[in-house]
């Protein structure tokens, strides 16, 4: 009877014996209750409610992703520390402090949470903070989805989180390869969180590019045409239009996976004709585009900062759009360079790899128009530049590797080794990492109305930068040693010093992270002195700057005229820039909804009963889900009119700042 | 430059071990220490530094094709940095070109050098990935040695099926002679991996690959599961042992010698789990082990191939024609 009522569920799955496990337990609970008790002593909780847990303004959703994908990195980033302190502590010999069982749950949850909950909501944040001001939209073109896109993501988090303290995490790689994520290998909950937080998650960002896909093509200000979007704008389409081909494929493959370990189907078993090679196909299929889902955006974001700090029109637009374009096309048939050593023959590893290089020419070509960009510029060195020009250096060697591994006889020997990890992490940090920190201190004031601390911000970069090639730099070489991944305990002097220098490596990254955390407090501090009152503190060139910082949640009192590329830069120089209207017209919105938490909330439930196989629960949670949406397409009242006095009114202190400031 | 390279790569592997720890005894600092080791302890660098002709083209691949991309990426790095300084906004006297932003030359340029080189690296690519493909028998005067291996939870077992021998987390071959590997595992995906001598296969349950090693110079080299497959990964070495003819031959005796068989039931206990497992011979081996772990059957089930013939005969002669065809077979 117990067990109909709370499914595998019971007091054995806390690991009530791991201090480890319970320290961190202890410490995020610790965080929760301290966080909690400031919101209550400062009674905000009712504001926390109506303004932006339920808020479906696409800036406050973007500020909300941002802030998850900040604690998802810290947590992201313990792991990272933990695995680097292991391979460290435990190379001459030793066990080190972690047991494989924990050790496997590290790596795993660490690149699951870098990828999905810390990489992917930064990004989506940007998008939403930036691009519907840059095309002059009021909101995205579904504004209760986005909020919904939003809470779906956090669920999928939140159960990551909750498989720390309930459970186990899946202790099989962050893609979860058959046979071994097989219900034969991993009987334990583990797979299961990982398959339903990526269910579940995976919902909201596909909801999510569709809604901006939508946005970008149905609610630009006229006169913008496609060639006249600026590169951002077009980044987050292509990569939305990724995001929508290529997450489906990953929510089927789990599916698969799911009827696997569920039913006892048999997809990607070893035995009754399953092929687990189908699942590695499918997943790189969707693996290989994701990537260039995080790192298209981040060169839309670094193509605004270069062309704003050096005070200058981008360089090659035309190209940088095509080459934004080859990549996302190209970036659907080079998935099977992620397993050259699975014994395909050399015509298809040579096809793949020949591809992948392919891909090599237009991000070339966008590395050489930033620089163009520079060139007789007048360049700022700001924080979002400094990440900027890290990203050019940084990047283009970790494309060089990149290459390298795609030439198949040079990655029979560099696959899977800490070659790879350098290579990856090369990329995703040098590119998406630097990018979205750009993108934050680029875009914070038009959040938040008030510019970041720039020494912290600087230093904050110089760490980041330095403690990279710390701690990859090593790996690089060990990789050339012949040291392959995920190993949690070794034996070899030699080795271990380069894992001590890489330790060391990721300590610096830490203090670049400490380094963001009080380069908000200060800002926020000092945000009397750091105020951006004109809404355009960089001398911006895109509209998102021609309106106040932070924008009012209609964004644009009368919605733009657009008659050129940087229609915002083209503005002020014809003199037209902030005219005051002799006359606004009543501006409708969208209300706020709760529905998007209340639906993530039994979302939630749903994935946590499936895991522990309570299935009354499952069904309850699911039907309370479904009924709450259908509730929620009967309100009528999801709108709602600013008057034209309440416009004025907002318009008048803005440009009364602007006058103060001319 | 490629050449420079590669002499450089060849001076790297002159100091030794013992040189090094010497200086460490010196007392430098770590930081600087590994500063220098890339530089000092070529020897380290198993990739860069191969015992068989596999390996070997597969650096001159990895230093050529390093080459050819430090063509676009130096000239990159250099130019990052010197646009970034030149054109500082306090340098007054750099020029200011603000609405400066198409060049139909320099788009050629950034276009065409990069297509060049890829180019290039294509036609490289394709070459070499036909002439490495790991499934390829290597040429030599020699007969192959064949090696059936199976990766099991978490050991390696290497079938000789020619000489009707085997062996756990050890193996041997003759110095010169190519090694053709045909590879399954019991369970999960592995990767068999010795990094000295190059190409590294997966090895995957119900499916075979295949691999072709050739060792130059006599040693004991380290193998490795290159592919993460659970708890005892870490601990899945095999040594694999290359020797001149005559000392094979005495090594193929001495397991002939071990007295223990690997009969079927002995080969079902070596399959479960278990971690840190001592090197072992078997004299002898039921000749199926090999056949039946691929096919899935080595637990008693049906084979995945006798499953798969009868499937196809029902397809071809239905029910009742394959009961008659079973009766004329016989």
């Amino acid at each position: 009877m117990m067990g109909d009522l709370v499914g595998k569920l019971s007091l054995d799955a806390i690991p009530l014996h791991q201090p480890i496990i319970m320290g961190a337990v202890g410490f995020m609970a610790l965080g929760g209750v301290g966080i909690a008790a400031l919101i209550t002593y400062f009674g905000f909780w009712r504001t926390l409610w109506s303004e932006w847990l339920t808020s479906v303004d696409h800036k406050k959703i973007g500020i909300m992703y941002i802030a998850l994908a900040m604690v998802m990195l810290l947590r992201g980033f313990s792991d990272a520390i933990m695995m680097r302190a292991q391979q460290a502590l435990a190379s001459t010999g030793g066990p080190g402090y972690l047991p494989p069982e924990h050790f496997d749950q590290v790596f795993t949850a660490h690149g699951v949470i870098m990828i999905f909950f810390m990489a992917m909501p930064f990004i989506v944040g940007l998008m939403n903070i930036a691009m519907p001001l840059q095309i002059g939209a009021r909101d995205v073109a579904f504004p209760y989805l986005n909020n919904l896109s939003f809470w779906l993501t956090t669920a999928g988090a939140l159960l990551v989180n909750i498989s720390l303290g309930v459970g186990e995490f899946a202790r099989t790689g962050w893609l979860a390869y058959p046979p071994l994520s097989e219900l034969a290998y991993s009987p334990g909950v583990g797979v299961d969180y990982y398959i339903w937080a990526l269910q579940i998650a995976g919902v909201g960002t596909l909801l999510s590019g569709v809604n901006m896909i939508t946005t970008i093509l149905k609610m630009r200000a006229p006169g913008m045409t496609p060639m006249r979007m600026p590169v951002f704008t077009w980044t987050a389409l292509c990569a939305n239009m990724l995001i929508v081909a290529a997450f489906p494929i990953l929510t089927a493959t789990l599916a698969m996976l799911s009827l696997d370990r569920y039913f006892g189907m048999h997809f990607f078993t070893n035995t009754a004709g399953g092929n687990p090679m189908m699942y590695v196909n499918l997943i790189w299929a969707w693996g290989h585009p994701e990537v260039y889902i995080l790192i298209l955006p981040c060169f839309g974001v670094f193509s605004e900062v270069i062309a704003t700090f050096s005070r200058k029109q981008l360089f090659g637009y035309t190209s940088m759009v095509y080459a934004t374009i080859c990549i996302t096309v190209l970036s659907f048939i080079v998935w099977l360079h992620h397993f050259f050593t699975m014994g395909s023959g050399a015509d298809v590893n040579a096809f793949f790899g020949i591809t992948t290089m392919i891909i090599s020419i237009p991000t070339g070509v966008k590395i050489f128009n930033w620089l163009f960009t520079m060139y007789r510029g007048r360049v700022r060195f700001t924080t979002p530049v400094l990440w900027t020009i890290g990203f050019m250096i940084t990047f283009t060697i970790g494309g060089m590797t990149g290459v390298l591994m795609a030439v198949p006889p040079a990655d029979f020997v560099l696959h899977n080794s800490l070659f790879l990890i350098a290579h990856f992490h090369n990329a995703i940090i040098g590119g998406v990492v630097f990018g979205c920190m750009a993108g934050f201190s680029y875009w914070f004031p038009k959040a938040f109305g008030f510019t970041l601390d720039e020494r912290l911000g600087k230093i904050s970069f110089w760490c980041w930068f330095i403690g990279f090639y710390v701690a990859f730099m090593p790996l690089y070489a060990l990789g050339l040693m012949g040291m392959t991944r995920r190993l949690d305990h070794l034996d070899n002097p030699v080795w271990h010093v380069y894992l001590v220098v890489a330790m060391g490596g990721a300590l610096i990254i830490m203090c670049g992270i400490a380094a963001q955390l009080a380069q908000i407090a200060v800002s926020v501090r000092d945000r009397a002195a750091l105020r951006d009152l004109t809404g355009d503190p960089w001398n911006g060139r895109t509209l998102e700057w021609s309106v106040a910082s932070p924008a009012p949640a209609y964004n644009f009192a009368r919605t733009p005229l657009v008659t050129s590329r940087d229609a915002y830069w083209d503005m002020k120089r014809r003199g037209v820039a902030h005219r005051p209207f002799a006359a606004y017209r009543p501006i409708h919105m969208p209300r706020n909804t709760g529905t998007g938490v209340i639906v993530s909330a039994f979302a939630a439930i749903l994935g946590f009963a499936l895991i522990w196989h309570i299935w009354w629960l499952a069904i309850a949670a699911f039907v309370a889900a479904v009924a709450v949406a259908i509730a929620h397409s009967f309100n009528e009242h999801g709108d709602y009119t600013v008057s034209p006095d309440a416009v004025a009114r907002t318009e008048d202190v803005y440009l009364e700042q602007l006058a103060s400031q001319a | 430059m490629l050449g420079k390279l590669a002499r450089l790569s060849g001076r790297l592997s002159i100091v030794e071990p013992a040189k090094m720890q010497r200086k460490i005894g010196k007392g430098l600092a770590v930081a600087a220490i590994t500063a220098l080791t890339p530089l000092l302890g070529g020897c380290q660098f198993e990739v860069l530094d191969p015992h068989g002709p596999i390996g070997v083209d597969e650096r001159s691949i990895i230093l050529l094709s390093t080459g050819l991309m430090l063509i676009v990426v130096m000239p990159v790095i250099v130019m990052t940095l010197a646009f970034a300084w030149r054109y500082r906004e306090s340098n007054e006297q750099a020029t200011f070109a603000p609405d400066w932003a198409h060049s139909n030359k320099i788009e050629a340029v950034v276009w065409l050098v990069p297509c060049l080189i890829v180019a290039v690296l294509a036609t490289v690519t394709w070459t070499s990935t036909h002439k490495l493909d790991p499934y390829r028998s290597i040429a030599a005067a020699v007969k192959p040695i064949q090696v059936e291996v199976v990766s099991l939870d978490w050991k390696w077992l290497f079938i000789y099926p020619d000489l009707k021998i085997a062996s756990v987390n050890e193996f041997a071959f003759p110095v010169g002679t190519p090694v053709n590997f045909r590879l399954t595992s019991s369970s999960v995906m592995d990767s068999f991996f010795i990094p000295k001598l190059g190409s590294q296969i997966y090895t995957m349950p119900g499916m075979q690959t295949k691999l072709s090693l050739l060792a130059s110079t006599p040693g004991t080299y380290d193998g490795i599961s290159a592919n993460y497959s659970g708890d005892g990964f870490s601990d899945m070495h095999f040594a694999a042992r290359v020797m001149p003819r005559a000392a094979f031959d005495k090594w193929v005796a001495s397991v002939r010698d071990s007295g223990r068989d690997l009969t079927m039931s002995v080969y079902r206990r070596l399959a479960e789990p278990s971690e840190h497992v001592p090197i072992a011979y078997y004299s002898d081996v039921e000749a199926t082990i090999y056949h039946d772990v691929l096919n899935e059957c080595a637990d008693g089930s049906a084979c995945t191939d006798d499953a798969m013939h009868l499937a196809m005969a029902k397809e071809t002669f239905g029910d009742v024609g394959l009961c008659n065809a079973a009766r004329i077979l016989r």
